[in-house]
């Protein structure tokens, strides 16, 4: 797809406004079937990174400031036009969904441990938890939140699991950093 | 001291009755929801309204025990995890009971046997918040939604053709099937009732009949099979009967 769309574009190439940048932006945001990169979009246009930056944040502000319906935001370190949070109600009518099902209180504790620790071994995970995460760890791995980041080079290398990009879509998080720091839930304990 | 330590052997299995009576509505309801010891340990420290820096062992402890007993006598899978728990907490209370060692450097301040428990517990909770953040976070997630999928999405070949393009692809195809040369090829069907009738002409023709020259006057495995079927059903169902004279030698048909 950007291979195509680059050739196109030397033959336009010629200096955009901001106005311009944003239509085309939003044009790709909206035919990108996953959350599309800033990176991507300046490839695509020949632009460079940090005006896609700006054009991308006065998109988004111009979604905000007009109420639309749709959202332009920022997911798993890409941009992805989507419908409003309050709408869903409607949205789901229409759609004919209810929320999928919630993971288990074992699969999410145990999803915390391997977001924040990773990359993270069971014997690692059993010793934050107290309990076998087996099955939590099955679950996670089907469900593509986790994926195994290689073998931990200690006695009986034991495989590490990490957290994947399903996981940034499925909480609706920027990158990794987009976490709250685990020091924050250290002070609400205290 | 003695007496109080004997309280806490590992005798899970008696004295539930009068525990499950006492309580089975108070505590069922929370049974089987914990996610693991150390939550099981959080949640009764709150009960207690106890300090998290300074839990009363001897108390939580009984509390854990007496959680374990009505897990096992609703008959609730009690992880090995669970009774890891209660040794440690047992192993940790008798170590609170213990005299002071005489011998031991006064100045030096001994270690809260507790200690461990209390920087696993907060270790534990901090994450058992995460996962709480996690969870509100997949809420919010889920009622968001990105656009549907178009036709790309799934790497579809994409439709540029015409309908002319589609008319001038079919025209080439008719013409390239009447060039084909067809070839059919018959299938042999014998079926076990003219087999069997077969059967019958032979037997009534000759007063013997050797399997072997009856059988050879096939050549499909088809066929084989069929005749083979033929010979059992005959025999089976009719006053026909097989001889053989010897062993290793022709075997014959027979008309009783």
């Amino acid at each position: 797809m950007s291979e195509e769309a680059t050739e196109t574009a030397v033959e336009t190439k010629q200096a955009r406004g901001t106005g311009e940048l944003m239509a085309l932006a939003e044009a790709l945001i909206f035919v990108a079937d996953e959350p599309i990169t800033a990176r991507t979009i300046a490839d695509v246009l020949e632009e460079d990174k940090a005006s896609v930056e700006a054009a991308l944040q006065a998109l988004r502000e111009e979604y905000d400031n007009r109420e639309s319906g749709l959202q332009v935001r920022e997911v798993a370190g890409g941009w992805q036009i989507a419908t409003r949070t309050e709408l869903h109600e409607y949205v789901r009518q229409f759609l004919k969904t209810r929320p999928s099902a919630k993971l288990s209180i074992a699969a999410l504790e145990t999803l915390a441990v391997i977001a924040y620790k990773q990359p993270v071994t069971v014997p690692e995970i059993l010793e934050i938890r107290g309990v076998q995460s087996a099955s939590a760890i099955k679950t996670l791995l089907e469900k593509r939140l986790i994926v195994t980041k290689g073998h931990k080079e200690t006695v009986g290398r034991p495989m590490q699991y990490g957290t994947s990009k399903e996981f940034l879509i499925h909480f609706g998080l920027k990158d990794l950093s987009d976490l709250p720091s685990v020091e924050d839930f250290e002070d609400l304990v205290q | 001291m003695q007496e109080e330590l004997e309280q806490y052997t590992f005798d899970f299995l008696t004295e539930t009755a009068e525990i499950v009576a006492e309580s089975r509505d108070e505590l069922s309801i929370r049974i089987g929801e914990f996610a693991g010891p150390l939550d099981l340990l959080l949640y009764l420290i709150r009960q207690e309204q106890a300090n998290i820096f300074d839990i009363p062992i001897a108390r939580i402890t009984d509390e854990y025990l007496r959680y374990i007993r009505l897990m096992k006598s609703l008959d609730i899978a009690v992880a090995a995890d669970f009774l890891v728990m209660a040794a440690q907490l047992i192993e940790v209370k008798s170590k609170m009971l213990l005299p002071r060692d005489p011998f031991a450097d006064p100045e030096e301040v001994a270690e809260d046997p507790r200690q461990e428990l209390v920087d696993r517990l907060l270790e534990y909770e901090k994450y058992k918040s995460a996962a709480q953040m996690l969870y509100e976070k997949a809420t919010i997630e889920q009622a968001v939604f990105p656009r549907g999928k178009i036709e790309s999405d799934e790497n579809n070949a994409e439709i540029s053709a015409t309908v002319f393009d589609l008319i001038t692809i079919f025209q080439k195809i008719v013409e390239r099937q009447k060039e084909k040369i067809t070839m059919e090829i018959e299938r042999d069907e014998v079926s076990l009732a003219d087999m069997i009738k077969r059967l019958h002409a032979r037997i009534l023709e000759h007063a013997e009949l050797s399997l072997a020259s009856f059988f050879e006057e096939f050549d499909t495995r088809r066929e084989l099979v069929t005749a083979f079927i033929a010979v059992l059903e005959v025999v089976r169902t009719e006053s026909v009967k097989l001889v053989q004279k010897k062993t290793f030698d022709d075997i014959i048909l027979k008309r009783v």
